[in-house]
């Protein structure tokens, strides 16, 4: 079924939203903030621009975005598939705790920003452009993937990375010799049983975006994991 | 009750802006337009907006906006501005009574030329000369407040939604080359009309969402060089420490941007190009008390153009995109949308970046 966005504000949209079992397009989309906020087991699919917030607390099912999307994406969430076939806004993933995040293009600032994970929840963010700074901020758990596939001059991340990342495991598709990490982390380059690993989080994304996944694992990937002997460093004191 | 500057309570907010790079006219109508999907980013408590190139027909002369409490202060602040200025034409600003805008003051404007006499015997050039007097109007004037003071350009604000207040003050009914706005959501004061953005000081207009954290030193620090925080809002003393940056100590725009939102020393330290090393080192140490902590993301506007920075940690959004002559700035992606459904390539600048943008003949 379809949901003509158009002149509906974020409540009454959610509203109709949660009535729907099947499989549900929303066009016309204009900036409706918390789409399928708190929801569970829903398939859909967005044309035009979500607002900020989408699929906070999201519980499972898909949300597929044909286009980009705002800020603080799958806030939160804890279960079920964010698709974004365009660039993602800043804060995606904030504290996200299950479930799947894919976008095809760009992340903003602080993508995966306090990720967590416990037991069998493994939260997944696999960004397919460059990520902007302070990726995986305070990580604690999960895997941030970022595969700047159309690498151009720039770093595949902005500046300080990884700062406050206690737990948790980043995979980035470069030797990151440009990049510098805080010093509470570690850095290396990923091993064939690195590879393994990661050919599992890439498989369902290569199929959604048509991606050669032998070509993108045959490239040189480093590894970013907490050094649990320092996991305390601040960057904001000595600013 | 209590006027907004005696309260301190302890945002989100919603900007936008665009400009015509070859300086053809946009119709009010249009920024009115990029607020409209960010509603929720306001709270009724304050919306304005800012337009250059508004009054060709005066383009001369400085055009003051000002509240007025009632007409005995209009009456008791004219005799004091004509002891500065010559009143070229003075007029009520025109509106709209809209049930959603409720006690409005008395709203006019008015087009001056400075007199000359008063400079020199005051020994101030032209600018300092009505800066100093919107200063003395808004601090020693009771129920007086001058909210906009450039040249053929004005600043329009209210307390309400910013789609109401564009429609409040028949903004479809102006044209300009630029055009800023803003939605607010007053997080340390109560939102008075005074209070609303755009700040403006001569042709400088900032909007501006975030709260920042270093306020009284910038406060402390600005007021030393005869500017009066008579707010408390930390609006006001973004668009003085511009105003001295640019127009008082003659920085470039891009050098202004990197004293409010200094790279970090670890940052400056790494950079490659040296030369670009040492001037943010430089600027660093020269003006201190003038770095912006805290999240901001602002867009200043002035005669010639407009520009966009967020704080160098980015903790507000802020996207930009462009279209033939026109560039586009917003708080989401879904406002420049809502003003051009076609623009495409949209993207985010990284934080301190600031983001400039001149009409061809434009300035710095």
């Amino acid at each position: 079924m379809t949901i003509d966005a158009k002149k509906l504000n974020y409540r009454t949209l959610n509203e109709k939203l949660r009535c729907v079992d099947e499989e549900c397009t929303i066009t016309s989309c204009m900036g409706q903030r918390f789409i399928a906020s708190g929801m569970s087991n829903k398939s859909i699919t967005i044309e035009g621009i979500p607002g900020n917030a989408l699929g906070s607390y999201f519980n499972g099912g898909t949300i597929t975005v044909h286009g980009n999307a705002q800020d603080a994406v799958g806030d939160t969430m804890n279960d079920g598939t964010i698709i974004i076939h365009g660039n993602i806004g800043d804060a995606a993933g904030y504290a996200m705790r299950g479930g799947k995040i894919y976008v095809k293009g760009n992340a903003g600032y602080r993508a995966g920003i306090h990720m967590k994970a416990y037991k069998e929840k493994v939260p997944l963010m696999i960004i397919g452009g460059r990520a902007g700074s302070f990726l995986g901020e305070y990580q604690s758990g999960g895997v941030i993937v970022v595969l700047d596939l159309k690498r151009k001059e720039k770093k595949c991340v902005g500046f300080f990375p990884c700062t406050g990342m206690h737990g948790g495991k980043m995979f980035l598709r470069s030797r990151c010799e440009d990049v510098v990490f805080p010093s509470q982390v570690v850095k290396r380059n990923a091993t064939d049983e690195d590879k393994m690993e990661l050919r599992g989080y890439l498989k369902e994304y290569c199929d959604l975006f048509a991606l050669d996944l032998d070509e993108i694992l045959s490239s040189e990937f480093t590894v970013v994991t907490p050094d649990s002997k320092n996991p305390y460093r601040q960057m904001y004191v000595a600013n | 009750m209590k006027k907004e500057g005696e309260i301190r309570i302890p945002s989100g907010c919603a900007i936008a802006a665009v400009i015509s790079k070859e300086k053809k006219n946009i119709s009010g109508d249009l920024i009115i337009k990029s607020m409209v999907p960010m509603h929720d980013r306001s709270n009724g408590l304050g919306g304005g907006f800012a337009g250059y190139g508004i009054y060709p027909e005066y383009k001369d002369f400085y055009a003051m906006h000002l509240f007025f409490n009632n007409r005995d202060s209009r009456k008791a602040c004219e005799v004091f501005i004509k002891e500065y200025f010559e009143i070229v034409k003075s007029e009520i600003i025109p509106t709209r009574k809209l049930p959603s805008i409720t006690d409005e003051p008395v709203i006019w404007r008015y087009f001056l030329h400075p007199m000359r006499s008063m400079m020199l015997s005051l020994q101030l050039d032209e600018k300092s000369f009505v800066a100093r007097a919107v200063m003395k109007i808004n601090t020693e004037l009771d129920g007086a407040y001058v909210f906009s003071s450039g040249k053929n350009m004005g600043t329009f604000k209210a307390v309400g939604y910013p789609e109401d207040v564009g429609r409040f003050y028949r903004l479809e009914e102006y044209e300009g080359y630029s055009w800023t706005a803003h939605g607010r959501y007053p997080t340390n004061t109560p939102g008075w009309w005074g209070g609303a953005h755009p700040f403006s000081l001569l042709d400088y207009s900032v909007v501006h969402n975030g709260e920042i954290s270093s306020y009284d030193a910038n406060r402390r620090f600005i007021e030393m060089y005869g500017y009066k925080c008579t707010l408390q809002t930390d609006t006001e003393v973004i668009t003085y420490i511009l105003d001295y940056l640019i127009r008082v100590k003659g920085l470039t725009l891009k050098e202004a941007a990197n004293v409010i939102a200094a790279p970090f020393w670890s940052t400056i330290k790494n950079e490659k190009d040296r030369r670009e090393s040492e001037v943010h080192a430089y600027l660093r140490k020269i003006f201190p008390s003038l770095l912006i902590t805290g999240p901001f993301s602002i867009v200043l506007g002035f005669e010639g153009g407009i520009m966009a920075l967020n704080d160098r940690l980015k903790l507000r959004s802020m996207v930009v995109g462009e279209k033939l002559d026109r560039v586009y700035i917003a708080s989401e992606e879904v406002a420049i949308k809502a003003m051009d459904k076609s623009v495409e390539d949209i993207w985010s600048p990284a934080g301190g970046q600031p983001v400039i943008v001149c009409v061809e003949e434009g300035q710095k």
